[in-house]
């Protein structure tokens, strides 16, 4: 039996999170030799089905449109995953709010044990995930008979989103559950890249005294192509919004390039960025244990050697 | 209203965990555990309901070894009416807690459970949307504002691109997140009187729960160490060395 990913998506694009889901899928696919479907259920959402059949290695695309579906509401969303998953051995999705959201409610009505953000496939029953916000990391093996997994993207590659041509398929949707209705939301606009797919990734922590000072991170940021992230300690303070977040209870990160600054380097935050491949820290205490991680560590004000760096870049 | 909080015991979110030397889980031996920091914002959150005449009673439970009857004083302390302690001294995964907690919501019929978004030990956050599955209630996870008025709840959520806001029926299952408020420390007169407050204990055979675990852990390793690195001396030794040596610039 095949191996089913839910797409993450606007009802417009397709989120590059999917395609990192895809090779985890793709793993799973390679062990037990079967193939792989994805589901993009949303409203409107036919570019999204169109971008998803270009995805290399998918056999199918199920297409499940209503309004029901617009804005991923776990309540609508986890029956047709429910009615879907009996065709396959592995339903997997990126480890986002939204999956994070959705998932467990279908695994309940599946009576499955889910297997929570896998950072590696061992084999079709066994996987690798961080647990004590990435401090171990545990081995586990799942006994159901459909496994309902969640994927940290950011340790696995993603998967061209061109080449492929799978065929697109209409299924029925299962109705409005009627529990919750969407009034709005507060998104952040921005022009630079998502953090969880930024090749570079620029985060400011307590030091940074203010969110005007942000401004200093954001013109660094616009020369390297980077995103914009924060400390826990940041956001609490009030700084920049909470989807700035990095670590274990934010997002998860693993640029090429992560440049702290006034970070001091709570495990939370380590948890959700020490996968960098280069970590820079500048920090003014040479006791902060950002520095423990540190590839390349500066003891300096910030405000000294921000624009500093950001002369030295131009 | 009545509200039914669940909390768990975990290891204190200051200690540095260690990994057994023979990789079958993480030392809890002499370690200092506490309640859960998303379950203490839990936590609050009902005791401000109460304290706005918004609740009637919150009842506490936690499914766990003997021990978490503690972390049931603490959430008494900063306020909760009565404990409920399932006690189990195997593993017990999100599942089978839901189910546990699903057989307490039919016995104790409250309006609102109010849970953490996730426990710091497992980080698997299943447990409050599966609950609100098993039960057929709405779920709102990872919120950062709620507010009950006219017969529904109206919940921020912290999602990814930032917030968002919906409206639920009720009752309805809500995991929170970090920024809903600032839990209280409980008073030295508050934990004398928790001492007082009753705590009923049961076992997952009273629920008529069946608890085995479908996930067995093979091993649990600590992750490979990064290599140590250098200090710079300056921003242009730095731009130096990111353009040259590691060229990521």
């Amino acid at each position: 039996m095949a191996v089913l990913v839910i797409v993450e998506h606007d009802n417009a694009e397709l989120k590059p999170a999917t395609l990192n889901c895809v090779t985890a899928a793709g793993q799973i696919a390679a062990e037990t030799g079967a193939g792989i479907d994805l589901l993009v259920a949303g409203k409107g959402c036919a570019p999204v089905a169109d971008q998803a059949a270009k995805i290399p290695g998918v056999d199918k695309v199920l297409l499940a449109e209503g309004p029901e579906y617009e804005h991923r509401i776990a309540e609508n969303l986890a029956p047709l995953i429910v009615k879907l998953a009996e065709n396959y051995s592995h339903v997997l999705a990126p480890a986002t709010t939204s999956g994070k959201n959705v998932m467990p409610r279908a695994a309940a009505l599946l009576d499955v044990q889910q297997v929570s953000d896998i950072s590696a496939v061992e084999a079709a029953d066994t996987f690798v995930r961080p647990i004590y916000a990435g401090n171990a990391l545990a081995t586990v093996r799942s006994s159901d008979p459909i496994k309902l997994i969640t994927v940290r993207t950011t340790t696995f590659d993603a998967v061209p989103g061109e080449g492929g041509a799978a065929v697109i398929e209409t299924v029925e949707g299962t109705g409005d559950s009627g529990h919750a209705s969407y009034l709005g939301a507060d998104l952040t606009e921005s022009e630079r890249p998502e953090l969880t797919s930024a090749r570079v990734v620029i985060s400011g922590g307590r030091g940074m005294q203010d969110g005007k000072n942000f401004a200093m991170l954001e013109r660094i940021a616009d020369k390297l192509g980077a995103a914009v992230g924060a400390s826990r300690a940041a956001v609490d303070a009030g700084f920049v919004p909470n989807d700035y977040q990095v670590g274990q209870t934010g997002k998860v990160v693993a640029p090429d390039l992560y440049i702290a600054v006034g970070i001091s380097g709570a495990i939370q935050h380590l948890a959700g960025m020490k996968d960098s491949k280069v970590i820079v820290a500048i920090n003014k205490d040479e006791e902060a244990p950002i520095f423990q991680v540190a590839d390349y560590g500066l003891v300096a004000d910030l405000f000294k050697a921000v624009p500093e760096l950001e002369e030295a870049l131009s | 209203m009545k509200l039914l909080i669940p909390i768990k015991r975990v290891i204190d979110a200051n200690i540095k965990v260690r990994v057994k030397a023979d990789k079958s889980g993480v030392e809890l031996t002499n370690v200092k555990m506490a309640m859960n920091p998303f379950c203490e914002i839990a936590v609050e959150q009902a005791v401000r309901m109460k304290e706005s005449g918004a609740a009637s009673e919150i009842i506490v439970v936690s499914a766990g070894i003997a021990q978490a009857q503690e972390t049931l004083r603490t959430g008494l302390a900063m306020g909760a009416d009565r404990g409920i302690l399932i006690q189990h001294d195997g593993p017990l995964e999100p599942l089978a807690i839901a189910k546990l907690l699903k057989a307490v919501v039919e016995r104790e019929d409250p309006g609102l459970v109010i849970m953490g978004k996730q426990a710091i030990d497992g980080d698997n956050n299943q447990t409050g949307q599966m609950l609100a599955a098993l039960l057929g209630w709405s779920q709102g996870t990872f919120v950062s504002r709620m507010e009950v008025a006219d017969g529904t709840l109206k919940v921020t959520r912290e999602v990814d691109g930032g917030l968002e806001i919906i409206s639920l029926t009720l009752p309805s299952v809500v995991t929170v997140d970090l920024r809903l408020n600032e839990p209280r420390y409980a008073s030295l007169p508050n934990i004398m009187k928790a001492k007082r407050k009753p705590i009923e204990t049961l076992s997952p055979a009273d629920l008529g729960v069946d608890v085995t675990p479908r996930v067995e852990t093979l091993q649990v390793v600590a992750p490979p160490p990064r290599q140590a690195g250098v200090i710079v001396a300056s921003v242009a030794e730095l731009v130096d060395k990111l353009r040259n040596e590691a060229k990521v610039i």
